[in-house]
C-alpha cells in the first residue's frame, strides 16, 4: 500500500513539473499586465504540434525540437500580444479576456481544418527508469528535468538580465516604470511572448507524454488556472510549487477514491482558495 | 402605465411576442425550432446581461446555472413526474438558491478573480454532476417516455415547451427592463462604474449583488429545463460546456452590454452569423476562426456592441433603444 502510494505520489510529483511550466507562462502574463491569457490552452496544443511535426516530419528529437518550438511561442505571443491585446490592456477585463479568447476560436479554428481533431502521439519513447521499487517512464524524469531548466532560466532572466529587470519593474508599477524611461509597450510584448514561449514548450513537454488532439489544451489551461491560483497569481516561483501540489493530487486522490473525482476535489480547492486567500498560498496577505 | 409611453420598454417585448406569435401561428416545425435556438440565446444573453451589463461582474461559467437547473428540472420532469411548468420553475428556484449561495461568498471577489471563480464553480459543478448517482452520472438521463403523454404526445409536447420558452424569454426581458430603470437597477449601475464610491453613497454593494445574481441565474435554470425536456436527454458535457458560457457573453457583447435591446440583437445576430457560417462552403471548416477574428473585431474597434454604437452615434435613437 505504501509503495503504491509513494509511487503514484511519484508520478504525480513529476508530471506536476511540467504543469508547473504551463501555469508560470499564465502566471507571467498575468503578473505583468493583469491579463488571463484564454488563448494559453490553444498556444499548449500548438507545442504539440509543433514539436510532434518537427518529429515526425524531419526527425528531430523531440527534446531538441523544443528550441525552435520555444524560438516559434516567442513570436506567436508577440504577435498575438501585438493584434488583440495592446488595443485593450487599459480596459476592463471583459475586453482582454474576450480579446484572448477570440485568439484561442482562431487558433482552434485553424487548427482543426488543419490537423483535424484526431489524436496523434509521438512514438520516441526512452525506456523506463526503477529506483528502488519505484518503476517510471524516463520521459517523465526527462520532462521534468526540462521543466526545472526552463523555470531556472526564467529566474536568471527575470532577475539578472536588463530586460528581466524592466519586466519585473513594469509587473510592479507600470507608470513609475515609463518614468523611468523603460518602453512599456515592448516590455509587456516580451512579457506576453515568453509566456506564450513557456506554454509552448509544456506543450512540447506533455507531448512526449500523452496521445493529444488540437483540442487537448483545454484541460491544461483550466489545470493552469488552478496552479495560478494556488501559487498566487503573478508568482512563477508559487507556480511551480502550485504545478507540484496539483501533481501530487491527481497521483495521490486516485488511490483513495474514483479517478472521476479528481477534478471536484481540484476545482473545489480553487474555489476555495480563491474566496479565503485569493493572493494564492504563499503569497503576502 | 408611463413605461408604455416609452418604445425603449416596448420595443424588444412587442418584437419577441410578435415573433413567438407568427411561430406558433404558422405551426411548422423547422421554424419552431430555429426561432427555439434563438429565443432560448436571447433568453441566456438577456439574464446574463442583468449581471454582466448592470453590475459589470464577468461571470465566465454562467452557463453552469444552465445545467444545475436543467438537470434538477430534467429530474423532477422525468424521475419524479412533476409537470413541465413546475418543473422548470423548479430548476429555476435551485439555480436561484445554489446563486444565493455561493454569490455571497465569490461576490467578494472582483474583476478577473470573480471571472475565474466562476470557470472554477462551473468545472466543480460539471466533475460532481458527472459523479451523482441519482441524476445519472456521467451518461446523464433519457427523458421518460410518459412524461410526453401529459401533452398529448412528443409532437404536441415540444410546442408547449416552445410556448413556455417565449413566454420565458418575454419574462427575462420586462425584468432586465425593470430591474435597469428601478432604484435598485441605479445602484447597480453605480456599483459598476466605482463600487467603492458606490458603497459610500449608501448603496448595500454585496446585497444588491447577490439579489442580482440571483435573478439572473434563475432563468438559466428554468430555460435549461426547456432545452432538455425538448432534446429528451441530458449529460454532463452538455449541461456545463464552458464555450456556451462565453457565446453568452459573446452575444452580450456583441449586441451592447447594459442595455435591455443589445442581447436581443446580439444573441440574434450571433446565432445568424453563426448559421450561416456552418452552412457557407467557403468557410464551413473555418467557422470557429472566422467567428473569433470577428469577435476580435468587435472587442478592439466597436466596444460597445451595436445597440450602444448606434445609440452614441444616432442620437433620434437614444430614445427609442433602452
Amino acid at each position: 500500500m505504501l509503495d503504491q502510494l509513494i509511487s503514484s505520489l511519484t508520478d504525480g510529483l513529476l508530471l506536476g513539473f511540467v504543469y508547473g511550466v504551463a501555469a508560470m507562462g499564465l502566471t507571467l502574463i498575468w503578473g505583468v499586465m493583469s491579463v488571463i491569457n484564454l488563448a494559453h490552452g490553444p498556444v499548449i496544443a500548438l507545442g504539440m504540434f509543433g514539436t510532434y511535426l518537427l518529429f515526425t516530419h524531419l526527425g528531430v528529437n523531440p527534446y531538441l525540437a523544443m528550441v525552435p518550438v520555444a524560438g516559434a511561442g516567442l513570436i506567436a505571443g508577440l504577435v498575438i500580444y501585438v493584434i488583440a491585446v495592446h488595443r485593450v490592456i487599459n480596459a476592463p477585463h471583459l475586453s482582454s479576456l474576450l480579446a484572448t479568447f477570440a485568439v484561442n476560436m482562431i487558433i482552434i479554428g485553424v487548427g482543426t481544418a488543419v490537423f483535424s481533431t484526431s489524436p496523434q502521439n509521438i512514438d520516441y519513447s526512452l525506456g523506463s527508469v526503477e529506483v528502488g521499487f519505484l518503476t517510471f517512464p524516463a520521459s517523465r524524469l526527462v520532462g521534468a528535468f526540462g521543466a526545472i531548466l526552463v523555470t531556472a532560466c526564467l529566474y536568471l532572466f527575470l532577475y539578472f538580465t536588463r530586460p528581466g529587470k524592466a519586466i519585473r519593474a513594469v509587473a510592479n508599477n507600470r507608470m513609475a516604470a515609463e518614468l523611468m524611461g523603460i518602453p512599456s509597450s515592448r516590455v509587456l510584448a516580451l512579457s506576453f511572448g515568453l509566456g506564450t514561449m513557456m506554454a509552448a514548450v509544456a506543450g512540447g513537454l506533455i507531448a512526449t507524454f500523452f496521445p493529444f488532439t488540437i483540442l487537448s489544451g483545454g484541460p491544461y489551461e483550466l489545470k493552469s488556472f488552478v496552479i495560478c491560483v494556488l501559487g498566487g497569481l503573478g508568482n512563477p516561483l508559487g507556480a511551480l510549487v502550485g504545478g507540484l501540489i496539483l501533481g501530487g493530487l491527481e497521483g495521490l486522490i486516485p488511490t483513495f477514491m474514483p479517478v472521476s473525482w479528481v477534478p471536484v476535489v481540484e476545482f473545489g480547492l480553487f474555489v476555495l482558495v480563491l474566496l479565503v486567500r485569493p493572493t494564492g498560498l504563499f503569497g503576502a496577505k | 402605465m408611463k413605461a408604455w409611453q416609452k418604445p425603449g420598454f416596448w420595443l424588444p417585448l412587442v418584437i419577441v411576442l410578435v415573433w413567438g406569435g407568427v411561430v406558433l401561428l404558422i405551426h411548422q416545425d423547422t421554424m419552431r425550432e430555429t426561432a427555439f435556438v434563438l429565443l432560448m440565446a436571447v433568453g441566456l444573453a438577456s439574464s446574463l446581461n442583468i449581471l454582466l451589463g448592470y453590475t459589470g461582474y464577468v461571470s465566465f461559467g454562467h452557463i453552469v446555472f444552465f445545467g444545475l437547473g436543467g438537470y434538477t428540472g430534467f429530474y423532477l420532469l422525468s424521475e419524479q413526474g412533476w409537470p413541465l411548468f413546475a418543473a422548470a420553475i423548479g430548476g429555476g428556484l435551485l439555480s436561484a438558491f445554489i446563486a444565493g449561495l455561493v454569490g455571497l461568498a465569490v461576490l467578494r471577489l472582483r474583476g478577473a478573480y470573480f471571472a475565474l471563480a466562476t470557470i472554477g464553480i462551473n468545472e466543480a459543478a460539471r466533475a460532481f454532476v458527472s459523479n451523482f448517482g441519482p441524476y445519472g452520472g456521467a451518461t446523464g438521463m433519457f427523458v421518460n417516455f410518459s412524461a410526453y403523454e401529459k401533452y398529448g404526445g412528443p409532437g404536441p409536447a415540444l410546442w408547449t415547451t416552445f410556448t413556455f420558452l417565449w413566454i420565458t424569454t418575454l419574462v427575462v426581458l420586462l425584468v432586465s427592463y425593470l430591474v435597469k430603470h428601478s432604484r435598485f437597477g441605479l445602484g447597480l449601475l453605480a456599483i459598476r462604474e466605482d463600487e467603492d464610491a458606490a458603497m459610500v453613497m449608501g448603496v448595500k454593494a454585496p446585497k444588491s449583488k447577490t439579489i442580482t445574481y440571483v435573478i439572473s441565474a434563475f432563468f438559466p435554470g428554468v430555460i435549461g429545463t426547456l432545452y432538455f425536456f425538448k432534446n429528451g436527454n441530458i449529460e454532463p458535457g452538455d449541461a456545463f460546456q464552458l464555450h456556451m458560457s462565453i457565446e453568452m457573453l459573446v452575444m452580450v457583447m456583441l449586441g451592447g452590454m447594459g442595455t435591455v435591446m443589445g442581447p436581443l440583437v446580439g444573441a440574434v445576430g450571433y446565432q445568424w452569423l453563426r448559421g450561416y457560417l456552418l452552412t457557407s462552403p467557403i468557410f464551413k471548416d473555418l467557422h470557429l476562426a472566422v467567428a473569433g477574428a470577428m469577435l476580435l473585431v468587435i472587442i478592439l474597434f466597436v466596444p460597445a456592441g451595436i445597440v450602444g454604437w448606434v445609440r452614441n452615434h444616432v442620437r433620434r435613437l437614444q430614445k427609442v433603444l433602452e
